[in-house]
């Protein structure tokens, strides 16, 4: 909506969106200052803004506590291997639902979704039993599959609004050329749908990277992502708020930075079918 | 020939030739610890027993205190298998131990020197005098307080204060204005949190939880009594948000100056009188907890121990890892590294025998008196049925003590008055323990 | 196009997703419908076998499950709200013309990408703490008492958490809808002499229905089920102050060990999530047809 706007309208409305835009991210940028605190001055009152004694003291003693890096692949682990494997699954049946519904199609997608309302914790120890049962517990892939389960119907039905609003006669017109169904979905649907798929894509990592029920409750150190190492830091002894900070600011800085990066691709696709 | 002779052999036999154990197969160890501050100094230190014990790796989950208890609890009674150490308290010990959860420790080495261990902590990790479980540090509650303040509002703690003297010296240390709050105690909901705190005050006002029929007494004056005086001394001397505070919140006001006088764990003794991150490490003076003369203290007896589970499959490994992490040796390792005064308190005889621990921990003498006052096995002035302090050891407990503990802390925010919450938690102990079996119908 | 064969390929092709969809679902919903019925408690597993619907009765006469269901309600609610209110208002002022648009869009959508225990330690913490947070700072500089957020208003603190979690993403939706919108709508309503709001009102409030359906629908499934950030800040207190029905399952399940009751209690979450979505999709759901 590119309007000719007179010079103060547009710097009225950058003082007030800089205010509302820092006013939103203030907690993160407020914990990102403090973890270069000393621990004093991370609760000093008043408190201090700049003036202090900048310190990368808390992040080595965080990583002597504990080694950042393998949480930290495991996180990447888990959240690509999630995705990646929900992707296969979901990309099919999603495709099937776009081109060829059936009266049964919506109900369907809404069942997907109501899989999702069961509360984890109600069913932890059915899941533990069995993971203990298959040998996954504190397994890489066990964690994999289950972030998979999770988050498959949000893929679905990403894809499938995407996919939705493919024409037809494109798929058509492929198959008239003689493609084969897989052809069809390898070279012509794929393509057209890659902003779909990638903006699907990055959700999935953010979502995967983030969840905090089953990646604590079925890991100990095999398969151990970054909640499970923030969750060590909640509540040690005494001043602590600068190692939190530093802690928090390490658990999030990398899908933080993935995210900012590719925000423009995972705004394009971020639309669940409510633009026409 | 022991385990651990053994294994020092082995490593003789490693420096002598090199290569004696890397014919060995090496054997992982997973440990889960409690974040506290000695549990992660041990992490530091455990290159000495790795060093010594090529053989054996150690893997690290280190977690807060409520999310590691609920990650061992279901682990252990699922015989999941996922741990070969792992860190649990005097409650749990004896409850896992009948349910043959643990691995027995009737036969650690000679030079473990298990009579060392102090008597009322050895009790508490004993089933039917088989060890269970080996204290890593253990601990009572006494009286913290700021000798300054005391001194510049005219009052003076004794070293045996009654609770009329605590009103007395919280009402005169307490400014608000100057950020100074007269008493800091715990609020925050849970059995191991204000009602480990609140279960003792209550046992020094000569409450108890059940009868010897398992009745709920929450309906009994000595609970008034001792609920309207913690909700008075919190209201009027206690700093904000009082009910979301715990063990640490409450060290972290301390150590920034903000409290008058703490009543909590002994083991904080060694924290807030530690200038590196206490701002009023030199000021702190302590006291034995108060009575309210019933003829019990309002100390309690903890031990964060180390354990076995009996699906560990190395479970002679383990042994040999908890035969180092709370022997004298490893003792006499903290002292060389980091000084006495942060070598684990409140396991062994021999640590308050040494003059170089006396005399570098202020709070020593002051801790063994504490913890040798409690007893699990009496707690209260009148008869009850069950053992432990400030905790009721029955595996119902740690459900009901947490729901009973939210009914406080809602008092404590001003939610109910003390009357409802007593009501509430009387209704709710006698439903729990109606359910649960303890009270036939 | 919906030939035999494109049918019977498409079935094959959902086939997988369904399939694993339908495991994942029966069998733990089969496991817990069987424990639900069942005396089972982790730490006392001599005392074990059938006992109807004891564990149901046990969990909905607890004196915490109404409040539980009516925080449950002003949680997803209290979210929607702000999210949506926000959301727009958020996005109909970054979607004018102003300078840094990238960066100020970037801080907007931060949150989105914290993790649920981090956000929960942060805000109790570095913001609500009455002693050491900045809201007792602020309060304290301009000479008044410290508030305690979550001691006092444990359910309101809970939900300015999650609804600054989720902001994001009601924005970024919402200013994706609003980006569709044909300008010259706008720009004719405008010719004929509809004010800010009415244009606002009749034209963009219209067009962003379908937007605001998806918001609804996607938080209330992930809003049914927070958990973490309760764990964290108050434990569901003071009382029973800010317990949600997930977290009263949490509290049977992992404080009380009882396996039985925290299946019943999961059990009376699915049904009563399913009433919402029932509710939902009926108010709703036409919204997404289009």
């Amino acid at each position: 909506m590119a309007r000719a706007v007179s010079t103060s309208r547009k710097a009225v409305n950058t003082a007030l969106a800089w205010g509302v835009a820092l006013l939103i991210a203030f907690p993160i940028l407020w914990t990102f200052l403090t973890s270069f605190k000393p621990e004093p001055q991370a609760v000093a009152s008043p408190p201090v803004w700049f003036g202090f004694d900048w310190t990368v003291r808390n992040y080595v003693d965080v990583q002597n506590q504990r080694d950042y890096f393998d949480y930290f692949w495991n996180s990447v682990i888990l959240a690509l291997g999630s995705t990646a494997l929900g992707l296969v699954i979901a990309i099919p049946a999603a495709w099937s639902m776009a081109f060829v519904p059936g009266r049964r199609t919506k109900d369907l997608l809404m069942w997907m979704l109501s899989t999702k309302m069961m509360p984890g914790v109600a069913v932890l120890v059915p899941i533990y039993l069995i993971f203990i049962q298959l040998g996954l517990l504190d397994t890489r892939i066990g964690l994999v599959v289950v972030l998979m389960l999770i988050n498959l119907p949000i893929i679905v039905w990403m894809l499938y609004t995407y996919f939705r609003e493919i024409p037809g006669e494109i798929l058509e017109a492929a198959r008239m050329d003689g493609a084969s169904l897989g052809r069809e979905i390898l070279y012509v649907l794929t393509p057209m749908a890659i902003p779909g798929i990638a903006s699907t894509v990055l959700l999935n990592i953010i979502l995967a990277w983030n969840e905090a029920f089953w990646t604590i409750v079925l890991t100990t150190t095999n398969a151990a992502p970054l909640t499970k190492f923030i969750s060590g830091f909640s509540s040690p002894q005494g001043l602590f708020y600068a190692k939190l900070s530093a802690a928090s600011t390490m658990a999030i800085a990398p899908i933080l930075i993935m995210g900012w990066f590719s925000q423009k691709q995972l705004v394009r696709g971020l639309t669940f079918g409510a633009v026409k | 020939m022991t385990m651990l002779t053994r294994a020092l052999l082995g490593a003789t036999a490693l420096c002598a030739c090199g290569f004696a154990a890397a014919a060995q197969e090496t054997t992982t160890l997973t440990i889960a610890t409690v974040n506290n501050g000695d549990m992660i100094r041990m992490q530091g230190l455990a290159d000495a027993f790795t060093e010594a014990n090529p053989n054996i790796e150690l893997e690290w989950v280190t977690l807060e205190e409520n999310v590691l208890r609920q990650n061992v609890t279901t682990d252990i009674a699922t015989n999941g298998g996922q741990y070969d150490v792992i860190t649990i308290g005097t409650y749990e010990v004896p409850i896992w131990g009948r349910q043959n959860w643990l691995v027995p420790l009737n036969d650690l080495p000679a030079e473990y020197d298990v009579d060392d261990l102090l008597p009322p902590i050895r009790a508490g990790l004993s089933v039917d005098d088989t060890l269970y479980a080996v204290p890593f540090y253990g601990e009572s509650s006494f009286v913290m307080y700021r000798k300054d303040l005391a001194e510049a509002a005219g009052v003076t703690i004794p070293e045996q204060p009654t609770w009329d003297e605590i009103k007395a010296a919280a009402a005169a240390m307490n400014d608000p204005d100057a950020g100074i709050h007269g008493i800091c105690l715990r609020g925050k909901a849970g059995w191991g949190e204000n009602m480990a705190f609140l279960t003792t005050m209550a046992n020094s006002y000569g409450a108890r939880w059940f009868d010897e029929n398992w009745q709920p007494q929450f309906d009994s004056p000595e609970w008034k009594a001792a609920i309207t005086d913690y909700l008075d001394l919190m209201n009027n001397y206690g700093p904000p948000g009082a009910s979301s505070n715990g063990f640490n919140e409450n060290l972290t006001l301390f150590q920034q100056g903000k409290c008058g006088m703490w009543i909590d764990a002994t083991v904080a003794g060694s924290f807030v009188t530690d200038p590196n991150n206490s701002t009023v490490a030199d000021q702190v003076g302590f006291a034995l907890a108060p009575d309210a003369g019933q003829g019990k203290r309002a100390n309690w007896l903890w031990a964060w121990s180390l354990a076995i589970p009996s699906s560990s499959d190395a479970p002679e490994e383990a042994k040999q890892f908890l035969a180092w992490a709370t022997s004298k040796d490893y003792a006499n390792l903290v002292a060389e590294t980091e000084g006495w005064a942060n070598v684990p308190p409140g396991t062994r005889t021999s640590l308050y025998e040494n003059p170089d621990y006396v005399a570098a921990a202020p709070f020593a003498q002051m801790t063994i008196d504490s913890i040798n006052a409690a007893d699990p096995n009496q707690p209260t002035r009148d008869p009850v049925p069950y053992t432990g302090v400030q905790f009721v050891a029955i595996p119902e407990f740690q459900g009901l003590g947490t729901t009973v503990g939210q009914e406080f802390s809602a008092a404590l925010a001003g939610q109910k008055t003390a009357d409802e919450a007593l009501a509430a938690a009387q209704e709710l102990a006698l439903q729990e323990m109606t359910s649960a079996g303890y009270i036939q119908q | 196009m919906s030939t035999q064969a494109s049918r019977s390929a498409a079935r094959l092709m959902l086939s997988p997703a369904v399939l694993i969809l339908l495991v994942w679902m029966i069998v733990p919903l089969v496991l817990t419908l069987w424990f639900s019925f069942q005396r089972y408690n982790l730490l006392t597993p001599d005392r074990s076998g059938f006992i109807g619907f004891a564990n149901y009765a046990e969990f909905v006469t607890s004196p915490a499950f109404w409040l539980a269901i009516l925080n449950t309600l002003l949680l997803v609610l209290g979210v929607l709200v702000i999210t949506v209110v926000g959301g727009i208002l958020i996005a109909l002022l970054i979607d004018q013309p102003l300078w840094g648009q990238g960066i100020v869009r970037i801080l907007v959508i931060s949150p989105f990408f914290i993790m649920p225990p981090v956000a929960a330690l942060i805000w109790k913490n570095m913001f609500f703490n009455p002693s050491n947070g900045l809201f007792a700072e602020a309060a304290k500089a301009i000479g008044m008492r410290p508030f305690d957020f979550l001691g006092q208003a444990p359910l309101a603190s809970i939900i300015l958490i999650v609804a600054w979690q989720w902001l994001p993403f009601a924005t970024l939706i919402l200013l994706t809808a609003l980006q569709s919108l044909d300008s010259e709508r706008l720009e004719a309503a405008e010719m004929d002499g509809a004010n800010a709001w009415n244009r606002f009102r009749f034209i963009m409030v219209p067009h962003l229905a379908r937007a605001i359906t998806v918001v609804v629908l996607i938080q209330t499934i992930f809003l049914l089920g927070i958990l973490v950030e309760i764990l964290v800040t108050t434990n569901g207190g003071p009382g029973n102050q800010s317990t949600t029905l997930t977290y009263l399952v949490y509290q049977e399940a992992i404080l009380s060990s009882d396996v039985g009751a925290a299946a019943a209690g999961g059990v009376v979450a699915v049904i009563l999530a399913n009433i919402v979505a029932v509710f939902l999709m009926r108010a709703i759901g036409n919204n997404l047809d289009s």
